[in-house]
């Protein structure tokens, strides 16, 4: 009997230790002040996790700044956004872009082999729209990329379709219960960092504008009508923005008042604007491209993929630790793009012109 | 002062730690012993201290008084008194008294010839104190992460703490110390029970003995403690509960940074899904 009881305990002993070496990390620890002293407001990090992100998240070098000759529209054709840039400059961000999006596949990834202006290629129509949506967010949502700004690379990161989107749906598997709706909850969804609460926050909240303030402004019901089945899909979306930032709560939040502004840190008002504008560009950049692209790149309900914090976070506060690259192309800030072509509507030839699949 | 009956038993020389004889004596009711001296020294500091941070902050209002850690980029060095010195001072009061309490219960024991029980019990209520105060500082290479001496403002580092760590529930080692405090409360909710039903029958009857007691319970779950199991179980829920609580803090940031909920990816993990999961 001892001998049996010892077993179990050495056993039991190892299976923990197992545990305690597998599945947890150690200190050292790199802490980053969020609040005053003693308010439990900071961030944590291993030094390993930080070195892998600041490894994957490296704006790559920038071709030498050229900006000289006449306007690109003067010598190519079918330039519609960039039209006023210099040729320089225009053939430098071309060359860029290629390099970003679509370095294996090069120029004629969106281009027709000899003839540059045509239309005909599906990649190069949506190329031109992103190119609006770049610019777009580099001139009117300021609030929320300040001087870092976006580039192609933000999302792209030398792959053709971003790694990082979302469609619209619950992950396949999960079940509805009997009483309940499937909002996708019970089974880790990997967009809301594995929880299991309800796994597509995003179209409620970054496509549609649902609301995502669910706490009482006051101490007893005085008509809040926000139920606990709302909060989860709340939960799921800040899930979702702690994963794609690699922060926590105490980020944004002061938890003794999570709604209140006043205790919330700056970071949190960047986040709000962020939701205006990625609600701006699912709806009027994405949205409208459906048709464009190829029914194997859409979602499994035939949606378009769109945008999330991940997108450009990719896992952390800054995209690319907030290096400034889209000061480096002029052209993406705005600088020599045809009037209003920024915030031009989706012209109606661009999906009728597109190859569909 | 008249003797209570106990005290004759109570009040015999000898069984000090330390000091020898020259504390062994009582004020009142009160055993003093070596260990009394210094608790009382350390509480009265540590009590004068707090008064005066407070002197030097916004508010009287004792909801609201904060002595706050040194800010975390001190590390784990000294701070200006006025910077987090205070709450460091405090800190050392504060395990002096706690530590001298324990020391005393220990002394007590020995006079009174009874095991160590009461001060074991005790220090596990330190333990959990020096985890936030010591050992994860400590770890995590800073005084600044523990909290702060004020009634609201350390529940506001409770909170902050744990949303730290995104969802604090999915924390196996709190997941632990939660579930053995709610057994705690269970087992003594049956135990009281119990005892009350047994000194108070029906009029006319007597008070129950412990084999009603054992057969209420034979007849009921199958199973009785008896009556010393019961305070050995009860003993080790809360001191087990107690236990993990002070692991589920030195775990949170030394040995897990991200939020809770990741860490059961290696459940997730486990080859024994089938793919697609």
């Amino acid at each position: 009997m001892r001998t049996a009881l010892s077993g179990v305990a050495l056993l039991g002993a190892f299976a923990v230790s197992l545990v305690a070496v597998l599945t947890f990390s150690h200190p050292p620890v790199e802490m980053v002040a969020t609040g005053n002293p003693g308010t439990g407001m900071q961030l944590n990090y291993v030094p390993a996790q930080v070195a892998q992100a600041l490894a994957i998240n490296q704006p790559p070098p920038a071709l030498p700044l050229i900006d000289a000759g006449p306007p690109a529209k003067t010598v190519y054709k079918n330039v519609q956004v960039l039209g006023n840039v210099s040729t320089g400059a225009f053939t430098r961000l071309m060359v860029s872009m290629s390099n970003w999006v679509a370095p294996q596949q090069g120029c004629n990834y969106c281009h027709v082999a000899g003839n540059f202006a045509d239309d005909s290629k599906y990649t190069k129509v949506i190329a031109r729209r992103m190119l609006q949506m770049t610019i777009a967010v580099n001139t009117t949502y300021a609030n929320h990329v300040g001087s870092v700004g976006v580039t192609c690379y933000t999302c792209h990161r030398g792959a053709p379709m971003p790694t990082q989107i979302w469609f619209t749906g619950v992950t396949p598997g999960s079940g509805t219960g009997l009483v309940e709706t499937n909002m996708g909850k019970n089974l880790p969804a990997a967009a809301i960092n594995n929880s299991s609460l309800p796994s597509d926050p995003f179209t409620p909240f970054l496509l549609n504008n649902e609301q995502i303030r669910d706490q009482g402004t006051t101490a007893l019901p005085s008509g809040n009508r926000q139920s606990i089945k709302q909060t989860d899909w709340t939960y799921a979306l800040m899930m979702h923005y702690s994963q794609a930032l690699g922060v926590n709560c105490a980020f944004c939040h002061n938890s003794q008042a999570f709604s209140d502004w006043s205790e919330s840190t700056p970071q949190r008002v960047t986040a709000f604007y962020a939701e205006a504008m990625l609600r701006d560009l699912n709806r009027n950049y994405m949205v409208p491209l459906t048709a464009t692209f190829p029914v194997s790149q859409r979602g499994p309900t035939g949606d378009v993929a769109k945008i999330n914090c991940a997108t450009c976070h990719q896992g952390v506060y800054k995209p690319l630790f907030g290096a400034a690259m889209a000061a480096k192309f002029p052209p993406l800030l705005g600088v020599g793009a045809t009037a209003a072509a920024a915030t031009a509507p989706m012209p109606a030839s661009d999906t009728t012109n597109a190859t569909k699949n | 002062m008249a003797m209570l009956t106990f005290e004759k038993k109570y009040r015999v020389p000898g069984g000090t730690l330390l000091g020898g004889d020259l504390f062994d004596y009582w004020v009142g009711p009160f055993y003093v012993g070596f260990f009394g001296v210094t608790a009382a020294f350390f509480s009265i500091l540590g009590t004068a201290l707090i008064i005066y941070g407070a002197s030097q902050g916004h508010t009287w209002n004792v909801w609201q008084i904060n002595i706050t850690p040194p800010d975390i980029s001190y590390g784990l060095g000294f701070a200006p008194i006025a910077k987090g010195g205070l709450w460091q001072i405090i800190t050392v009061c504060a395990l002096g008294a706690f530590v001298s309490w324990a020391l005393r219960e220990v002394e007590i024991s020995r006079k009174l010839g009874i095991g160590l029980h009461v001060p074991f019990a005790f220090s596990f209520a330190i333990f959990a104190y020096v985890s936030l105060e010591v050992i994860r500082p400590i770890l995590m290479g800073a005084w600044g992460v523990g909290f702060p001496y004020g009634i609201m403002s350390h529940l506001d580092w409770v909170s902050n703490t744990g949303y730290q760590y995104l969802n604090f529930e999915y924390n196996p080692a709190h997941m632990l110390g939660v579930t053995l405090f709610f057994t705690t409360t269970f087992a003594l909710a049956l135990h009281g029970s119990l005892v009350l039903s047994a000194l108070n029958p029906a009029k006319g009857e007597e008070v129950k003995s412990a084999e009603y007691e054992d057969t209420f319970f034979r007849d009921f779950i199958g199973y009785s403690i008896g009556t010393l199991g019961i305070h050995r179980l009860g003993l080790f829920l809360a001191l087990a509960a107690v236990f993990f609580s002070g692991v589920c803090i030195i775990l949170s940031g030394p040995f897990w940074t991200a939020g809770w909920p990741e860490w059961w990816s290696w459940w997730l993990n486990m080859p024994i899904w089938s793919a697609g999961h």
